[in-house]
């Protein structure tokens, strides 16, 4: 196997506050290969968002990362590199060249005084050398790409559909030909049908250019269809990790079986839908131990003394598939009590 | 419909409601205007008590519906009738004075007041924690102050102590008014402490708004996405953050412009400067109400047009305000 | 950059969730210097006339005593007719400060009336009443002042009150329409509303308690203009010439040229006062603005300390683990430069 483009390694990430600390991200160890689809699944403030612009250091004070490493090695660049140790100019050159994003909400990511093909411009002319006249017709081609009509260049953001603004903001992620595509939430701000447009269209360009993907959702049934590897986020921590098809057969941790568990099935038999109760812990007061042991059904004594690392699950079909509980592994029956174990009310976690 | 058409109609709205203010407040308000006037000044010929009568609405002039079309009539020929504390001079021609000295130096300061204090309130809030949010709070301190206080003090400081500049008026006394290069270079120095003073009055209310302003439009996700594109930082501050946030920091400029244009004309009254303030004080202190009336008047037309113009900035700067412009 | 800062091994003790912190200690620092230097000057309002042993509109007609600077029996001297300009002062503090403070409450509730009225009744009621709102803020106010004031034969307190009530509330009434039109698409207003609660005890209930900081920094703002707007009206004669508000003892201070014969004790006292009480407004203004706008405040200490000078396109910032040895000279080069080295004395990030 070839060394991964982007390789995260130990990565933690704080924000600071006059009222302590809040450990958004804590030693997480992510790797992403050449033209694959890495889905990035989790509730709000799990920190996947976190993660994902903390690795291109683009979060801004009071947050500071206190660990880790984020090696980015793409077909173009002589060597590995650390984002971690950059310096700003390098950066800056690293950034959209070779890391692109496409932001959540369109409407607010683009901005509202400049056309669109002045803010195509405005990427290509940033990162690669090219005549005015080349780099306006690329912005044209960018829009063929997507499927725009390339009267909208002229256009302004607000007076685009959304799905427009979503494909805009893809057109303008690929200006450059990068080698890893940020994906967080493109797709949550629009409805079903266009959504399904817009999945397949990334799908295909991503197949057309080669271009890994960085998946980010809160909607694990996206993922099974989209990704090749998902990973599971929860409290700053990654609870499980491992190839679509063998999570979604059988999951090990108990929370991506909650999270799998929410959502009908267009295929199998009808079951009764069983939520996760609860909510996620306040990030500044987590409890010892496995942070998801107030809401899970599995939950006993022993969780609050384990440390969270994650270790490979020995009956999975797939090498890579990794989880953070070692107690409950594929085959294990469903809990007796659907709801948080007696030992979370010790443990100091809210319901 | 068009923006600018929308915003015509309204500003003509706001005037008229002016203009109808003005008419009314005089018959409704107790006691007698003109006899109050007859009583200062008791030399006025008996057709120009007449005329009062008439424009005040005392004593039966005639239906409210006409005498409301002839002041409507007589405003929009700008005859504002005879003055009453410097009489026979018309009003229209005690303003023709005025109004030049007045918009000059109002308008002048202003604008560089507003140019400076926005420069510097995008520089405060793109370095947070420099040296400009540390002057910040005493800058407010002079925001604060009425501004023909400050005048007090900077005249006392640097006019009648230090000497460095003149203690008021226009210009040198004895000089004759006109375009020749004494006379501005007079009229010029003259001006520059009453320009510092509004300078210095308003600069931190535009430099704390811009800076606000500014922290908050860098907080939208079209900067950080800008960040994450690799664009140079010249580029994310100018062409991304302040082009945006220049779009509220004009409308406030629009919307405050009443406020300093007033404090401006009253500190004109320290500097015994020969622009509406003066006019103001005697007309108030005379009961020279043709000369309020027709002050009020200029004062809200100028800020209404003043208002009009940033509008049409801001159609020229946001294609938002001009989406809404043409067929859609 | 790398920032060097000690790395705290333990999380930090169970610490206060920002709501349970008390208002006083949210309040940023601007806003209790405000806080405070109003309730010196409240204080003075109230106690201060019942300590003056002048009486202020006493003409004292002793030779010498005009225009006598500041000495041990009149410690801010006296005006051209003997009267003693301290005493005027603090009658001059409790009369602007009432008249400042009627026009504040009256002004507010006329805005949040209107505001509230326009965002929720909508339709028609909205387009006049935002109309109204629009016209009254573009007509500038004073020259409005002016001649409302000017026709009046008496110009006493109340009149100026209720004049300045009357164009003081359009500023609120635009803020508060705005701010009840995006709580009204609220959800939690329209579950109220489904289940039937009568208006009035949505109004009161869910909406105007959401509104609180808006409201409260509508009030010292109205309260600020009533301030400039009265001592304004006072400079130029329009006010109750005979009692002793701080712009009326700047009207006569002017009239009777102080500047010019030299009295700087005459002038300078009102206006400081107004100044100050002014710039204590200002202050808790922005303390409250900061209150209600997160962007705006030092977030976690940005601004201050290792975050000081951090511009919004650096770099996320590293935790360095420990500071690299230097020797002195270096050092103190090094502590030029960005990646310098940060203190932190209470082992936590910049706070305040």
């Amino acid at each position: 196997m070839s060394a991964p483009i982007l390789a995260i390694e130990d990565f933690s990430v704080v924000y600071r506050s006059p009222g302590g600390d809040v450990r958004a991200v804590q030693g997480v160890n992510l790797e992403l290969y050449a033209s694959e689809v890495v889905g990035l699944v989790g509730e709000s403030g799990s920190g996947k968002s976190t993660l994902a612009y903390g690795a291109c250091r683009l979060l801004r004070a009071p947050a500071l990362i206190t660990g880790g490493s984020v090696r980015y090695q793409g077909r173009r660049a002589a060597a590995p590199m650390d984002i971690v140790r950059m310096q700003a100019d390098e950066l800056r050159r690293l950034r959209w060249r070779e890391i692109a994003i496409v932001f959540q909400s369109a409407m607010n990511a683009l901005n509202p005084v400049l056309n669109v093909r002045d803010q195509l411009l405005d990427v290509i002319h940033a990162h690669l050398r090219m005549s005015r006249q080349d780099a306006k017709d690329k912005a044209a081609s960018l829009l063929d790409l997507v499927g725009i009509p390339r009267a909208r260049l002229r256009s302004y953001p607000h007076e685009l559909s959304g799905g427009m603004r979503q494909r805009v903001m893809i057109a303008m992620a690929l200006a450059t030909d990068p080698e890893v595509v940020i994906m967080d939430e493109p797709t949550t701000a629009l409805d079903v049908v266009v959504r399904r447009d817009i999945l397949t269209q990334i799908v295909e360009l991503k197949d057309r250019l080669g271009f890994s993907i960085l998946f980010i959702t809160h909607d694990l049934s996206l993922l099974l269809e989209l990704a090749d590897r998902i990973a599971v986020m929860y409290a700053g921590r990654l609870l499980e990790a491992g190839t679509a098809a063998e999570i979604s057969r059988e999951p090990a941790h108990p929370y991506t079986r909650g999270l799998l568990h929410s959502f009908p099935s267009l295929r199998g038999a009808r079951r009764d839908l069983a939520g996760i109760p609860g909510s996620p812990p306040d990030p500044q007061n987590q409890p010892p131990g496995c942070a998801f042991l107030p809401r899970c059904g599995y939950g006993t004594e022993r969780c609050t003394s384990i440390d969270m690392s994650l270790a490979p699950v020995a009956s999975s079909a797939d090498p890579s598939h990794v989880t953070a509980c070692p107690f409950v592994l594929p085959g294990t029956p469903p809990p007796a009590q659907p709801k948080g174990h007696p030992a979370a009310a010790s443990a100091g976690a809210d319901q | 419909m068009s923006f600018i058409v929308r915003r015509v109609i309204f500003y003509l709205v706001a005037a008229w409601v002016a203009l109808t203010i003005n008419f009314f407040i005089p018959r409704a308000m107790p006691g007698n205007a003109v006899q109050a006037i007859m009583a200062k000044f008791p030399n006025l010929t008996p057709s120009a008590y007449r005329a009062l009568e008439a424009m005040l609405g005392v004593g039966h002039p005639g239906s409210i519906w006409h005498q409301y079309w002839a002041y409507l009539v007589n405003v929009s020929h700008l005859n504002f009738g005879t003055d009453v504390s410097q009489y026979p001079a018309s009003v229209s021609s005690l303003l023709a004075q005025t109004i030049p000295w007045t918009i000059t130096l109002v308008g002048t300061a202003t604008v560089i007041a507003f140019a400076i204090g926005t420069a510097l309130g995008i520089m405060a809030g793109w370095r947070r924690g420099g040296w400009l949010d540390g002057v910040l709070p005493g800058l407010m301190f002079f925001q604060a102050m009425p501004y023909f206080f400050l005048a007090l003090i900077l005249l006392e400081l640097l006019a009648v102590r230090a000497h460095i500049f003149p203690i008021g008026q226009g210009y040198t006394g004895g000089l004759v008014p006109g375009w020749h290069w004494d006379f501005i270079n007079s009229a010029v120095y003259h001006s520059l402490l009453p320009a510092l003073t509004i300078v210095i009055a308003s600069i931190a209310g535009w430099m704390l708004q811009m800076r606000n302003v500014m922290l908050t439009t860098i907080g939208e996700d079209y900067v950080l996405a800008a960040q994450a594109k690799g664009l140079p930082d010249h580029r994310v501050v100018w062409t991304y953050a302040t082009r945006n946030a220049l779009l509220p920091q004009l409308q406030g400029f629009g919307l405050a412009l009443g406020f300093v244009v007033s404090g401006a004309i009253v500190m004109e009254i320290v500097f015994s400067y020969p622009g509406i303030g003066l006019l103001l004080l005697n007309a108030v202190t005379s009961n020279d109400y043709p000369l309020m009336q027709a002050i009020f008047l200029v004062i809200t037309f100028a800020v209404l047009l003043a208002n009009l113009i940033v509008d049409m900035i801001i159609v020229v700067a946001d294609p938002r305000a001009r989406a809404r412009e043409g067929a859609r | 950059m790398t920032v060097a800062l000690p790395v705290s091994a333990e999380p930090a003790t169970v610490p206060e969730t920002p709501q349970q912190l008390g208002l006083w200690r949210r309040l940023p620092t601007k806003a209790k210097v405000g806080a405070v230097m109003m309730g010196v000057f409240i204080l003075a309002a109230i106690i201060g006339p019942l300590l003056t042993t002048y009486d202020p509109s006493f003409q004292n007609p002793a030779p010498g005593l005009s225009l006598h600077p500041p000495d041990a029996a009149h410690l801010l001297g006296t005006t051209q007719s003997g009267q003693d300009v301290l005493s005027q002062l603090l009658v001059g503090i409790r009369l602007t400060l009432e008249l400042a403070l009627s026009v504040g409450v009256i002004a507010t509730v006329l805005s949040v009336v209107v505001g509230v009225a326009a965002a929720y009744l909508g339709g028609i009621w909205d387009e006049v009443l935002s109309l109204a709102t629009n016209v009254f803020l573009v007509i500038p106010a004073l020259p409005l002042l002016i001649i409302l004031l000017g026709y009046l034969p008496q110009k006493g307190q109340l009149a100026t009150i209720v004049v300045l009530s009357g164009l003081g509330w359009p500023w609120g009434a635009r803020l508060i329409r705005a701010q009840t039109l995006a709580i009204r698409g609220r959800d939690f207003v329209a579950a109220s509303r489904e289940t039937g609660e009568p208006t009035w005890r949505i109004l009161a209930v869910e909406i105007v308690p959401n509104e609180v900081s808006l409201i409260a920094a509508s009030f010292v703002n109205t309260v600020l203009y009533a301030i400039g707007a009265s001592v304004a009206l006072a400079f130029i004669g329009l006010a109750d010439l005979t009692s002793w508000s701080l712009g009326s003892m700047l009207y006569w201070a002017q009239s009777q040229q102080a500047l010019q014969l030299g009295a700087w004790w005459w002038f300078v006292p009102p206006g400081l006062a107004v100044a100050l009480i002014g710039t204590a407004l200002v202050l808790l203004n922005t303390g409250i603005d900061e209150l209600g706008n997160p962007r705006l405040r030092k977030a976690g200490g940005a601004g201050a300390g290792a975050w000081r000078g951090l511009r919004p396109t650096d770099p996320t910032p590293v935790l360095q683990a420990a500071p690299p040895r230097r020797g002195r000279l270096a050092s103190f080069l090094h502590s030029f430069s960005r990646s310098s080295l940060l203190d932190d004395h209470n082992g936590r990030g910049g706070t305040r």
